[in-house]
């Protein structure tokens, strides 16, 4: 194929990110289990890019998680999402940028929603006006955080003190590549890359010096589920999907998998630790895991911040083996201190999974 | 075609999932929930199809229509613009409107769901909330997650949070006049007849099934439903 077709084709998946000026809006699981990474969003945005991003402290779920369990109603969401567009057109902004995938593949789904039914939206429209008293103003323009991040890759390649390079061998670190299901399965086009070949974590990866493996089960659901995951009932469900994943990717020997969904990489992560104690199973080298990374945590890691700013100690698969590779400096004994360096013990040693 | 049929065909996530299906089963092939469970998406799009209101009956009193997991997966791959997942999703909706999701052991899961992410949603504003996520619920978050459960708001100081304070930040505390908007929110909009309709339809097969329920988590219902598996949901049994 020649360049330029190449070049045409891929133009249908571009996306517009916008430059500045973004009202943000934070993720139900990132804020329980990865809360360093967004505050590493915000420290890359304003510190090292000089970004106006805005944080309105009266928004508050869009309650995505509960619609799709199921027991909250699509008008009710979309109403709640209004409240969140409300917010930003009263703090005078008009990029709206989520941290949830969740989020963003439901403000997506509800956009299309309101072009297609035009009565849709005017009724959402009284709904929240009539609660709250707010009004608003669709977004211009509507992007998830790794869209952002994505955007910025270069910029922070040039600012990067280390490069995702295996010190040891000198070869380019292989990274596994996880897209949350709902950044562009139902809208490819409103995803970098589409849905069959999302490059937003890919151009990451790739600017920063890594590989990315292809293995069979790379598009496979990382299992949430929603339901089958909160009931405890329905668990197996979500460990299944995980664990076909691991499978699938294990033989082509992973540094580490990168995601851009809150809930993927707690999965990840956590099942992970679930097999190793139910079936003595690691994935990794030695008793090692895979490590599992947020794009924050790693964009964080090549700016040379530190470790534990970042909130590597709350992964219970251990990332020191991948700090090592890439020659990325870390106190072990500051690990698990509090801000002001006391001692709160540790988490207990798991049976299998090599843990530092 | 059938008056529930017609009732269905009202919600737009309807009309925009269900063209014409070809049955080639393609959403089946690509669909992890098919791959663990006995069920196929196929299924579901093709009875929609028939508008046959006692299929569709039979399909909202059963277990099948519990199994997906709305990853959507579906809707990237059927070649005729279906959507199967959304499909389900307006399935859901009318099998707690009408209280069949308590005939099935899957359905009648969803009381459990409206009483933890439901209620955190309006009582903290978050569909998650750290100390809601008991360790002893939840023993594959594994050693690290129980560490941070016992030194909470430690862990959440050292990376940055404002939890459970005011301003701007992770996990701060939601001011009550934000909450109220919320409830406003759901009061209007039918989020708290949803609610009330799982309540209740919940109570009733409680009773008829002998089992305790009352408020909370802490009755036999609840447990029940939160952890029995019968096994009879994959396509082995």
């Amino acid at each position: 194929m020649k360049i330029e077709g190449k070049r045409r084709i891929w133009k249908d998946y571009q996306k517009e990110i916008a430059e500045d000026r973004y009202f943000y809006v934070r993720s139900c699981v990132r804020q329980n289990f990865f809360p360093g990474s967004e505050r590493t969003f915000l420290r890359i945005m304003k510190d090292e890019l000089n970004k106006d991003v805005f944080e309105n402290a009266a928004h508050t779920t869009c309650s995505g998680i509960g619609y799709h369990s199921d027991i909250v109603p699509f008008e009710t969401v979309m109403t709640m999402v209004a409240r969140q567009f409300a917010l930003m057109t009263e703090s005078g902004y008009e990029n709206f940028t989520t941290s949830c995938i969740t989020s963003f593949g439901l403000y997506t789904e509800i956009l299309e929603t309101w072009q297609h039914f035009p009565d849709v939206e005017l009724r959402v429209r009284e709904h929240l006006k009539k609660a709250t008293g707010r009004e608003f103003i669709v977004p211009k323009n509507l992007s998830h955080a790794s869209d952002v991040i994505f955007k910025f890759r270069k910029e922070i390649a040039n600012k990067a003190k280390f490069k995702l390079i295996n010190k040891h061998t000198g070869k380019p670190i292989q990274v596994v590549e996880h897209i949350g299901c709902h950044y562009s399965r139902m809208f490819p086009s409103k995803g970098v890359g589409g849905a069959e070949y999302p490059y937003v974590l890919v151009g990451m990866i790739e600017d920063w010096g890594g590989e990315v493996i292809d293995y069979p089960e790379r598009r496979h659901c990382c299992g949430f589920g929603f339901r089958q995951y909160l009931v405890q009932a329905n668990r197996g469900y979500s460990l299944s999907c995980s664990k076909k994943k691991f499978d699938s990717m294990a033989p082509y020997k992973p540094d580490c998998i990168l995601t851009n969904c809150p809930g993927c990489p707690m999965f990840l992560d956590r099942w992970q630790y679930a097999l190793s104690e139910m079936e003595g199973i690691t994935y990794g080298e030695n008793g090692q895991g895979i490590p599992v990374l947020t794009y924050e945590e790693l964009a964080g890691m090549m700016l040379g911040y530190n470790p534990w700013d970042l909130g590597l100690q709350v992964h219970q698969v251990p990332v020191e083996p991948l700090l090592d590779k890439i020659g990325i400096p870390y106190n072990p004994e500051q690990k698990f201190l509090t801000l002001d360096g006391m001692s709160i013990g540790k988490p207990e040693t798991p049976t299998f999974l090599k843990f530092y | 075609m059938g008056k529930l049929c017609d009732k269905l065909s009202e919600d737009v996530r309807f009309i925009e999932g269900l063209k014409a299906c070809l049955n080639c089963g393609t959403c089946t092939a690509i669909c992890p929930a098919a791959e663990f469970y006995n069920y196929q998406p196929r299924q579901i799009v093709d009875i929609l199809q028939t508008r046959d209101d006692e299929q569709i009956v039979s399909l909202l009193k059963s277990d099948t229509i519990w199994y997906c997991g709305e990853c959507m997966s579906c809707v990237t791959r059927c070649p005729r613009g279906n959507a199967p997942g959304l499909l389900i999703t307006v399935l859901r909706s009318a099998s707690q409107e009408l209280g069949y999701f308590v005939e099935s052991e899957k359905g009648r899961q969803q009381l459990a769901l409206k009483r933890t992410v439901g209620e955190w949603i309006l009582k903290y504003g978050y569909c998650l909330y750290p100390s809601e996520i008991i360790p002893e619920n939840h023993p594959e978050q594994g050693p690290v997650w129980e560490w941070e459960f016992e030194h909470m708001d430690d862990v959440m100081h050292r990376l940055g949070a404002n939890y459970k304070k005011t301003g701007p930040g992770i996990l701060r505390k939601i001011p009550e006049e934000d909450l109220e908007e919320v409830r406003k929110i759901f009061e209007e909009t039918g989020g708290m007849k949803r609610f009330q309709e799982i309540e209740e339809y919940s109570r009733i097969k409680a009773e008829e099934m002998g089992i305790n329920l009352t408020e909370g988590m802490d009755n036999d219902y609840i447990r029940h439903i939160y952890s029995y598996n019968s096994n009879r949901h994959s396509k082995e049994s």
